[in-house]
């Protein structure tokens, strides 16, 4: 043994070395992603260059903008006094000054609480529709909505509300008094049937008879009057809101076993998608007079409300049969093997999963549906894009101004469209009960 | 052994028609029917009494009358004194056109934009997915209103063009001229031109057809040509090399062709304050074509991006193992199979994109909406025929188009036993 001292060992571990430059932190990142080979570097450089070109191309349109004007001439005042000769500049000013023009169209500007009500209404309504965490209770306002919405957009007696309203309620009476005693089909047959008489026959004199007594009402609102947004949302919600329930239906008497009602629904299904929108809304503007009886006439916007409903009621239910097309035989067998009917069969045990698979689609038609709002210039009513574009350029201090307000009418429907989609993934990945 | 017959009777009671499962069905589609035909007839009724009290009697006639009314872009020899009918038959060519020339670029866009959606390089399929949500978030028809407003607003007038230190210059070695009521091309002329066909309701060029029949046997030749080689190889193993001959089989003969009838471009030239000669496109359809393109293309980028997604991981790992490079298994292993599921939503999107150049009105493109639909609608009032020819010539066209769609599918189908 020598004593010879240990000049020095280690007690404990060096720390790991930090990595060399390019494998870590944003180096590495831009590196994995952005120059993983020479193409891709170059890729992404004339990319980002291109970019940059687009973006300083456009800054000083933006940087420049003007939002207090009286018309276009004073925009470019402003801009050239401001930012030298020659330089150009956003006019917000125009959306500023026709902002109620681009919301309502011509709605009376002293009405113009009642469409602010209805939408915040109709938020308030959909909550319960669209979040389960809000109370169930809530559901008894979204039934009641429709009615409220239609009375305070359109105006007249309130007792339309009730009036509305106690169709159902009759229906629903007469389905339980006779659904027990004659079944349940008979029972809804006649539901309907008195649903429908009491509005034809009943509804109005009760109206007329109730508004004497107590009489209170908003003016009345016409519906050429209505226009911009306010029109999208009206003919989009009703849209979406009649059109899964027929899209449904439609879906289903394709699968059904009877062949007239198969056929039936197949040719309906197919006509629709063969023409084009536009052709519906023809029909709707020219030729629906035709077809009812002398001296009827209803209202424009009623009838464009109709066609896009089956307009877009045809693609729900193709989209809805693939849901059903995917659902397994074993399903339908065992809802038999329980002894549920056809409709409850249905209701609980084939249409939760049918419909939960085919969020995606329904939800992409009803985007599309909103979309195709916006061709109801083609009869004549103000969509927020051509119509009330025209209108404001139609104004002598505004003439020759194109791209804010379309900049403003694409923002819009941009935040709708794309919430929906959002929304629709949030749906799907809540109702996953798969377990991968 | 004793099971209990627990059949009701057979014998027909009138309750049977409600209550028992084989016959409601017959019941319920006899009410249905009946429903539906009460409702057709009360319609048509309807109708009929409108039209008597009307004084107006539903015929075609007005087809056969002069239309009185120019039309912007015409495929086909047209004129104001020429019939509805033929004002309708180059509003549908029209259609046609513009939808064909939109299904091409839309496809090649889409492709592009599905793939680089995926790619590895983020800057690209970031840029890649701002464009497909924001497109696509957006009304089309505003989207032909912006491009429209492009063309029409930010372009210089055809006066620009004049002079000898003139503002705009033309494009592409001096041939195209972009103006704010138009667009001049060069046309195709021939020296020695073979004539036209005339098959009575329009003419065919016989240049045209040859050049097609010339490029259809070239085609051919070379497959023939190239199942020669595979021949070969199976043979001996060895490939010969084919580019060039591929290329003189495809090439050649039109080229020859062309230089046997004397191909020459005719370019627009400036006239007075008008270009005169060559192709004056109005700006109408490319704001069509271009909205309806980058529009459609965003939803076949979706499309192309699910196809490729749905094929298995392993089908490319399984690619790499055997030594295929990336891009061969890009376009051996993995395009052939996601093509499978790209195919049918795609031939939709093409019913979609034929449908939606009926926004043609926003940018007054005279499709078959514009001229049948439109003007002569208003001019000879005949609201019930003209849409009824209308919605009927669609559903003609979506379901020729969906027809054809559908053989191709049928051809690129995984060939089961």
């Amino acid at each position: 043994m020598t004593d010879k001292p240990v000049a020095f060992f280690r007690t404990d571990m060096l720390p790991p070395s930090e990595p060399p430059l390019s494998q870590r932190g944003v180096l590495k990142w831009m590196r994995e992603n952005m120059f993983s080979s020479i193409g891709n570097g170059a890729i992404s450089i004339i990319t980002i260059a291109i970019v940059i070109y687009l973006i300083t191309l456009s800054y000083p349109w933006f940087a420049h903008s003007v939002w207090n004007a009286d018309s276009v001439r004073q925009c470019m005042t402003t801009v050239s006094s401001t930012w030298g000769e020659g330089a150009s500049g956003a006019c917000w000013a125009v959306i500023r000054a026709t902002w109620n023009l681009y919301l309502y169209g011509f709605y009376p500007v002293d009405q113009l609480w009642r469409p602010d009500l209805a939408f915040i209404l109709m938020l308030v309504a959909l909550a319960p529709v669209l979040f389960s965490q809000i109370p169930r209770l809530m559901i008894w306002f979204t039934a009641i909505f429709p009615a409220l919405g239609y009375w305070l957009i359109w105006g007249g007696s309130f007792w339309v509300i009730p009036a509305i309203l106690a169709g159902f309620v009759v229906a629903w009476i007469a389905y339980r008094l006779l659904g027990t005693i004659l079944g349940s089909a008979v029972g809804l047959a006649v539901g309907v049937v008195v649903a429908i008489l009491w509005w034809l026959l009943l509804a109005g004199p009760t109206i007329d008879g109730l508004s004497a007594i107590l009489p209170i009402r908003l003016p009345f609102v016409e519906s050429r009057n209505l226009g911009g947004f306010l029109l999208s949302f009206i003919v989009g919600i009703c849209g979406i809101g009649f059109s899964l329930p027929l899209g449904i239906l439609l879906s289903l008497g394709r699968r059904s076993d009877m062949p007239l009602i198969k056929t039936t629904c197949v040719v309906f299904i197919e006509f629709i998608r063969g023409v084009p929108l536009i052709t519906l809304l023809f029909t709707a503007s020219f030729l629906l007079a035709y077809f009812l009886p002398p001296g009827t006439t209803f209202d424009l916007v009623l009838r464009v409300v109709i066609m896009v409903v089956l307009f877009s009621s045809a693609y729900i239910a193709e989209v809805i049969r693939g849901g059903l097309a995917a659902i397994p035989r074993g399903q339908y067998e065992a809802a038999d093997a329980l002894g549920l009917d056809y409709w409850k069969a249905q209701r609980l045990i084939i249409m939760p999963q049918a419909l939960k698979i085919s969020i995606p689609g329904i939800v992409s038609s009803f985007i599309g549906l909103f979309k195709d709002t916006t061709l109801v210039i083609i009869v004549g009513l103000l969509d927020p894009l051509m119509g009330i574009s025209n209108a404001v350029r139609a104004n002598v201090a505004w003439n020759g101004i194109y791209w804010e307000p379309y900049m403003f009418a694409a923002a819009i429907f941009f935040i709708f469209c794309f919430g929906m989609s959002r929304y629709s993934q949030y749906l799907e990945r809540k109702l996953k009960t798969d377990h991968r | 052994m004793s099971i209990a017959d627990d059949r009701p009777a057979a014998r027909f009671r009138l309750s049977a028609l409600i209550y028992d499962s084989r016959y409601r069905a017959i019941t319920i589609q006899i009410l249905f029917t009946l429903a539906i035909v009460a409702l057709f007839g009360w319609l048509i009724s309807n109708a009929a009494t409108n039209l008597a009290r009307l004084g107006i009697t539903p015929s075609f006639d007005f087809l056969w009358n002069r239309a009185g009314y120019p039309v912007s872009m015409t495929l086909i020899d047209y004129t104001a004194d020429s019939t509805n009918g033929r004002a309708a038959l180059v509003g549908l060519i029209n259609t046609l056109f513009v939808s064909a020339l939109g299904c091409v670029t839309a496809t090649i866009i889409g492709v592009i934009a599905g793939v680089l959606r995926l790619s590895k390089n983020w800057v690209v399929a970031r840029l890649m997915t701002i464009y497909i949500e924001v497109v696509r978030n957006v009304p089309l028809l505003l989207w032909l209103l912006i491009i429209y407003a492009v063309f029409t607003q930010v372009t210089p007038g055809p006066s620009a063009y004049r002079g000898d230190n003139p503002s705009a210059h033309m494009w592409f070695w001096h041939s195209v001229a972009v103006t704010n009521r138009y667009v001049a091309l060069p046309s195709p002329e021939f020296w020695r031109s073979l004539g036209n066909i005339d098959l009575g309701i329009f003419k065919v060029s016989i240049d045209l057809m040859a050049l097609i029949v010339v490029i259809v046997a070239g085609v051919w030749a070379n497959r023939r040509y190239l199942r020669r080689v595979t021949r070969i190889q199976e043979a001996t193993g060895r490939r010969p090399t084919t580019w060039w001959v591929s290329t003189l089989l495809i090439l050649g003969p039109p080229i020859l062709l062309l230089a046997a009838l004397g191909f020459h471009l005719d370019e627009p030239t400036l006239k007075g304050f008008n270009f005169t000669g060559g192709i004056l496109a109005p700006n109408s359809i490319f704001a069509l074509w271009f909205g309806l393109s980058v529009y459609t293309a965003t939803y076949i980028a979706e499309i192309v991006r699910a196809g490729i997604l749905a094929v298995s991981k392993g089908q490319t790992e399984a690619a790499y193992a055997l030594g295929l490079r990336p891009n061969r298994t890009m376009s051996l292993v993995v395009l052939p199979q996601a093509l499978r599921v790209i195919v049918p939503p795609l031939i939709s999107q093409f019913l979609n994109l034929t449908k939606n150049s009926t926004l043609a009105f926003a940018v007054a493109y005279p499709d078959l909406g514009g001229t049948l639909g439109g003007i002569t609608l208003n001019q000879t009032g005949r609201a019930l025929e003209c849409i009824l020819l209308m919605m009927v010539t669609y559903l003609v066209v979506s379901l020729l188009i969906s027809l054809a769609m559908n053989i191709f599918n049928q051809s690129i189908r995984v060939k089961e036993r």
